[in-house]
């Protein structure tokens, strides 16, 4: 998995439930290519709140003890 | 007759401000893998199949996105709540659902038991009314009580989808009788959603007169769903013929069908 750019300091966030540290200053648009995920088939909610315009993910700057969930459609009934 | 023209043989089936092609609705969980889960939805001849929302595996492959195998151009996705215990979380994963950018169509579970997966009537309620207020187009699953039923046209929902017997239990259509009564005192679809275990299931049910059946388990793990999921696909539609044409009235006594006249002396 690539790395995010490093800059001179890190913030600790949470990603579907585990910690992970990015870069200060990381976008929503950053993490998910740190990720290799597609944006157009992901929803991400930063602390609680949908982030409905995946236009925004590149201004969106995560900040420390962000709560990200990144959800995506799985099979179900 | 002169002309061949081909007999209209059903009514449009339309939930809300949509026409779907057809009356059978399928899902995309439990599979043994996404090439038989592929095969079989394109053997049920299914317009609308319902997905999950989970979190995205951040340690594993993109095998479980489901959009890396359906396309979403070809399939109506009907994103469902299942899972949910609470009505504040099934409205939280209809608007994750949603924004995803697909349509406004939710397929509302609020489960009030883990050991049943029956639902939880109060909670689903609640959630119908707050989504319905936001513009979802809600289906709710919900068991075979009318009075809910009602409550739940009521509460704005654009098709109710009573159970016929409980999630991955295939035991079929318990109660014909109280699935015909929600279908006779409802005015959105009734789409039965639950409990399906094989063809004649899917028969029976769509004999009430309802306007669909959903159905997930009853294709996936049979031992060859795409055979299962065609199958299904004949008895819905075989169903739904027979409830159009009414069947003849039940006698318990015989009725000869060759005439008493003519016979030899």
């Amino acid at each position: 998995m690539p790395h995010l750019e490093v800059g001179s300091e890190s913030v600790a966030i949470v990603v579907n439930g585990d910690t992970r540290e990015v870069p200060a200053g990381a976008s929503v648009a950053s993490l998910l290519a740190s990720l290799q995920l597609d944006p157009r088939l992901v929803v991400v909610e930063r602390n609680r709140e949908i982030l409905r315009d995946r236009d925004s993910f590149a201004r969106v700057e995560l900040a420390t003890d962000d709560t990200i969930e990144i959800v995506h459609f799985v099979g179900g009934g | 007759m002169s002309t061949a023209t081909q007999p209209v043989l059903d009514t449009p089936f339309i939930v809300a401000d949509r026409e779907f092609q057809s009356r059978l609705m399928v899902g995309t969980g439990k599979y043994a893998s996404n090439e038989a889960m592929v095969q079989s939805i394109e053997a049920s001849g299914a317009e609308v199949v319902t997905v999950a929302v989970r979190r995205v595996d951040l340690d594993r492959s993109k095998d479980a996105a489901i959009l890396h195998h359906l396309d979403p151009e070809r399939f109506f996705l009907l994103a469902n709540t299942a899972g949910c215990y609470t009505a504040d979380d099934a409205v939280r994963y209809a608007r994750l659902a949603r924004a995803a950018g697909f349509n406004e169509w939710v397929k509302l579970e609020v489960i009030g038991d883990e050991e049943s997966l029956l639902p939880d009537t109060a909670g689903l309620l609640d959630a119908t009314r707050v989504l319905a207020a936001e513009g979802f187009r809600v289906m709710a699953y919900t068991n075979d009580d009318l009075i809910t039923a009602l409550r739940l046209e009521d509460a704005g929902a654009v098709a109710v989808m009573p159970l016929a017997s409980p999630i991955g239990s295939g035991l079929g259509l318990l109660n014909p009788f109280a699935i015909r009564t929600i279908k006779h005192r409802l005015s959105v679809p009734v789409i039965v959603d639950a409990g399906v275990g094989t063809a004649s299931d899917a028969c029976v049910t769509m004999e009430q007169g309802v306007d669909g059946i959903l159905m997930n388990t009853g294709i996936a793990a049979a031992g060859d769903p795409v055979r299962m999921a065609t199958a299904m696909r004949l008895a819905v539609e075989a169903g739904r013929l027979a409830h159009l044409a009414g069947r003849m009235p039940r006698r318990e006594v015989a009725v000869p069908s060759s005439p008493f006249s003519g016979m030899l002396a």
